[in-house]
């Protein structure tokens, strides 16, 4: 182990003589001495995309890390990180892990009352807020936090009046960092050579669809052998670009943006703002590109409904091509062997249609994109495939350091989730439940040995919750639904409310759905509308309405909402397990189920034992055949206060496809 | 009036109002046979939210064109920064460091929301139409050093996502914000606002008072405004002008001119018998 000093202020690495790069801050400084002028981040601030490289970097986030020995930092304290994806906020993270400390990001559109508990879990002495907005929250909060100490916030606007003993900005701390560099050098130094494979990177809570929220430790030989594996299986190089906008509390945004940035070095840019996304998309043109279902979902519907006021010779001209693109883009794409007719036919609509499309949504350059956290719409998937871009499939979760399994480019389909990971080990038990083994699997929940022992086994394996099963021919897992909604009928026959859910999903005027039945005879099922899609309908067919809850209730909305339910029912009962999962009766929810009702988790997955106490008198009125109800809901605003709206729901009954039990033995 | 305080004070929050930046002695403004102002005293400080209110036709627009010499009153002295103000077009009040916004929003229809911000740094510009036609060298060094302001402007005023829409396609809300923010681009000493929540929702409303309040908290800006929401007024305002029938009824902070009698009559009417 060598130690030297650059210019007398500059760190040296102790881990990378051994070629150990065993910890995120160690990977910073490979990053800066190899490739020193390479952007290591971008953002778009006052109209023009602003970069750091990877030597610019280290020196911030080193000016950041005295600082915060000079604050007082000690190793092993938890620092909170709250607010969206900007450079400053990665720097953060990595500086807390350079001084020893571990960070723990946190979702900003949480309410105060969801940080409080977090805070308070980890006992966070240190926080470091984005602006005015979060330090308002923690400070609403900080009575009942007893360990805190000291708040740092990146942007000052509106800051000044605020009472400054607890508080500092954070250019102010990258000074004094600065300014004290070389009294405070060597402890930093001292304490960074310490870190290696078994020391926490990177404490992450999960979304908790039941109860509180659970703290997931990530030690570095989690994040950066996975980093490692994943990078290696799609092949990324330095010269990726890709957008952070997902959640900095969600493992996904932490693997890509940081494990995975870090390892191999390549730009992570932060949009100007969360309006402004689309078309900082347009302007980067990632080529390597992560989104939740719903994103795509959104795109498609938005470039759908253009194409519907664009000219009819423009709107002809998209369809016809993308009539072709659905029979030969996805074969093309996976290399199968395609006609000549039909691939010059293809170049010639990736020049009049796909090519601008795909420019459009920014997808231009995407050599790899990703999809996961929920089942994505077979059609869905197969028109962005169509287009030529490379939409994979991914299972993964916090504990697993996201990977669990990954298609491998050519193997991508839209009912499976993949192979097993590099380095992942898979077993169904007898249940159905997915079980996995890796190098990714977390270390412990902080201060839930109970949880920890219920989750991961001696032996390594840890519980995903997921019901699913392997595919003999292929290898491929498939997942079914949550273990634990899995349920019986009355009748005993199976009982799966997701799969039944997301065929609801995939038609775009159905943004929400949620199934009931479990242990019942029939099944019921709430619907919210898509109020983007719906909403222009409406416009084009001259409905005027001024709320969700009008338009939810349009008599036309119910009857088409009625058709697709009637759709689903067919498709579902021509699956011999499934079929008794079809929907007898169903209602167009009032509201939009929303996290800050506590309706969803913050990834936005529905809470279904919520739900189900929450409208316990809607789905009564659904089992007892009535065809009217009036009901009254709680809601809560964005600044946390409360109200209520009512309305009268109308209960709807669904054609169902009459399944005979049983095959007719032929004659 | 009470005793005139021709030093500073401390609001109750704890701001430090500084001295007298502009001064009204008894203006009086005709039109024609019409009196639209009758002998109106009263005084900005530097720092200070000032609100004009009043009934319709109480005659504060009028008021607020005098403060930016759109309108020339018959009697009366402005004073500003010290000093008599002689007769000026608006363009040279402009250029003395006064901006305002309009009541009924006049921005540039056809074009663009950096364009229209833009604007707002004419005055700040050297360059002729020349050298801005030929643009390499000053003209261009010039422009980038504009576009940082404004660029700065649109980030505190959180409409980025709006910079290259034509302003005719923007709602109603976010015009008046655009509006905001190229008063603003003129870096003003004095912003007058003419109702800058006529038409809006509560939200919307919402949103203008913290950028309103933003704006005096983080630039300095003296700001002197004419509102119809009461309760936006009380609010954001420090002191509180009421005019009625062009007469100044009352003067004060929004506590002393709830109370005053005048003002309650004048609003709520009283009865003739």
């Amino acid at each position: 182990m060598k130690t030297e000093h650059l210019g007398g202020t500059e760190l040296a690495q102790s881990s990378q003589a051994a070629g150990g790069l065993q910890s995120i801050p160690a990977l910073l400084h490979r990053n800066a001495t190899e490739m020193a002028d390479r952007p290591a981040y971008r953002e778009k601030e006052f109209g023009i995309w602003q970069s750091w490289t990877w030597r610019e970097t280290e020196h911030q986030i080193n000016n950041l890390a005295r600082g915060l020995l000079n604050l007082g930092v000690n190793e092993g304290d938890f620092i909170a990180i709250i607010g969206r994806n900007r450079p400053y906020m990665y720097w953060s993270m990595v500086a807390a892990q350079s001084v020893g400390a571990i960070p723990v990001p946190l979702y900003q559109d949480a309410a105060a009352e969801e940080m409080a508990y977090v805070l308070d879990h980890c006992g966070a002495r240190f926080v470091i807020a984005e602006d005015q907005e979060q330090v308002d929250k923690v400070i609403d909060i900080q009575e009942d936090l007893h360990q805190f100490e000291h708040m740092i916030y990146l942007d000052p606007r509106g800051m000044r009046k605020y009472n400054h003993t607890q508080l500092h900005e954070f250019s102010h701390i990258q000074e004094q960092g600065f300014a004290a560099r070389d009294e405070l050098t060597p402890e930093l130094e001292r304490r960074r050579s310490k870190l290696d494979y078994s020391s926490t990177c990177v404490m992450l809570y999960t979304s908790g669809t039941t109860g509180k929220p659970k703290g997931v430790v990530l030690s570095n030989r989690n994040v950066i052998e996975s980093a490692k594996n994943s990078s290696e299986f799609d092949n990324l190089r330095p010269d990726e670009e890709i957008l952070a906008y997902l959640p900095m509390a969600w493992v996904g945004d932490f693997i890509f943006s940081v494990g995975q940035a870090y390892w191999c070095g390549f730009c992570v840019n932060c949009p100007e703002s969360a309006e402004t996304l689309n078309v900082d998309l347009r302007e980067i043109g990632p080529t390597y590109y992560f989104a939740p279902p719903r994103v795509f979902e959104t795109q498609l519907t938005s470039v759908m409904i253009r194409m519907e006021d664009a000219s009819p010779m423009k709107r002809k001209m998209f369809h016809y091509f993308m009539e072709h693109a659905k029979k030969v883009g996805g074969d093309i794409l996976d290399g199968n062997p395609v006609g000549f007719g039909d691939r010059m036919k293809y170049a010639l609509g990736n020049l009049m249609v796909y090519g601008p499309l795909k420019n459009t949504l920014g997808f231009s350059r995407v050599r790899v994109g990703y999809t996961a956290g929920e089942a994505i719409g077979p059609e869905i998937f197969a028109f962005y495939r169509s287009l030529g871009i490379n939409l994979k499939q991914l299972y993964g979760q916090t504990e697993a350091t996201v990977f669990i399994t990954a298609q491998p480019d050519g193997q991508v389909r839209s009912d499976t989730v993949g192979v097993p990971s590099p380095g992942v080990e898979l077993k169904i038990d007898d249940n159905g439940e997915v079980h996995y083994r890796s190098p990714g699997v977390f270390e412990y929940y902080y201060k839930n040995e109970e949880s920890t022992k219920g989750t991961k086994d001696a032996e390594g394996w840890v519980a995903t919750g997921d019901a699913g099963f392997i595919e003999k021919d292929t290898g491929h897992l498939r997942i079914i639904d949550r273990a634990k909604d899995v349920g019986k009928m009355a009748d005993g026959s199976l009982f799966a409310p997701k799969y039944v859910e997301n065929k609801l999903k995939f038609f775009p005027n159905v943004l929400e759905a949620v199934l009931f039945g479990n242990g019942r005879d029939k099944c019921m099922a709430f619907v919210n509308i898509d109020l983007t899609a719906v909403g222009n309908w409406a416009e084009r067919n001259n409905i005027a309405y001024s709320s969700y809850q009008e338009l939810a209730g349009h008599p036309q909305v119910l009857e088409t909402i009625k058709s697709h339910v009637e759709e689903v029912n067919k498709s579902v009962a021509q699956d011999e397990m499934l079929s008794g999962c079809q929907i007898h009766r169903f209602l167009v929810l009032h509201k939009e189920l929303d996290a800050d009702d506590g309706e969803m988790t913050r990834t936005r997955k529905v809470r279904r034992r919520i739900v189900e106490d929450k409208f316990s008198d809607l789905i009564d009125a659904l089992y007892g055949g009535k065809d009217e109800i009036y009901t009254t809901t709680e809601v809560t605003y964005e600044d946390g206060r409360k109200g209520s709206i009512s309305a009268n729901l109308t209960l709807i009954d669904a054609p169902v496809v009459a399944v005979t039990s049983g095959k007719v033995a032929a004659e | 009036m009470s005793d005139q305080m021709t030093e500073g004070y401390i609001t109750e929050d704890g701001r430090k109002i500084g001295g007298t930046l502009m001064e009204m002695k008894n203006i009086t403004l005709r039109f024609g046979g019409v009196k639209a102002i009758t002998d109106i005293s009263f005084d900005i400080k530097e720092g200070e939210i000032r609100a004009i209110i009043g009934p319709n036709g109480a005659g504060k627009s009028s008021m607020l064109n005098v403060i930016s010499g759109f309108y020339v009153p018959q009697e009366g002295e402005v004073w500003y920064k010290g000093a008599k103000r002689p007769q000026m077009k608006p363009y040279q009040v402009a250029q003395q460091g006064i901006a305002r916004t309009f009541q009924n929003i006049a921005l540039f229809e056809g074009m663009s929301v950096l364009d229209n911000v833009m604007t707002g740094r004419l005055n700040h510009m050297k360059t002729n139409m020349f050298q801005q036609a030929l643009w390499k060298g000053k003209a261009e060094k010039e422009e980038v050093e504009n576009r940082e302001v404004v660029e700065k402007i649109i980030d505190f005023l959180e409409i980025q996502s709006i910079r290259k829409t034509p302003v005719g396609r923007l709602p109603y809300g976010l015009k008046k914000r655009v509006e905001l923010a190229r008063a603003l681009a003129v870096e003003p000493h004095l912003l007058l606002l003419d109702e800058p929540m006529a038409g809006m929702n509560v939200e919307e409303k919402e949103d203008m008072s913290r950028f309103i309040l933003d704006v005096n908290d983080e630039f300095g800006t003296t700001i002197a405004l004419i509102e119809h929401d009461m309760g936006v007024v009380m609010d954001l305002s420090d002191r509180v002008v009421v005019m009625d029938y062009g007469k100044k009824i009352g003067d004060g902070t929004p506590d002393e001119v709830r109370n005053n009698q005048d003002v309650i009559d004048a609003y709520l009417g009283v009865s003739h018998d």
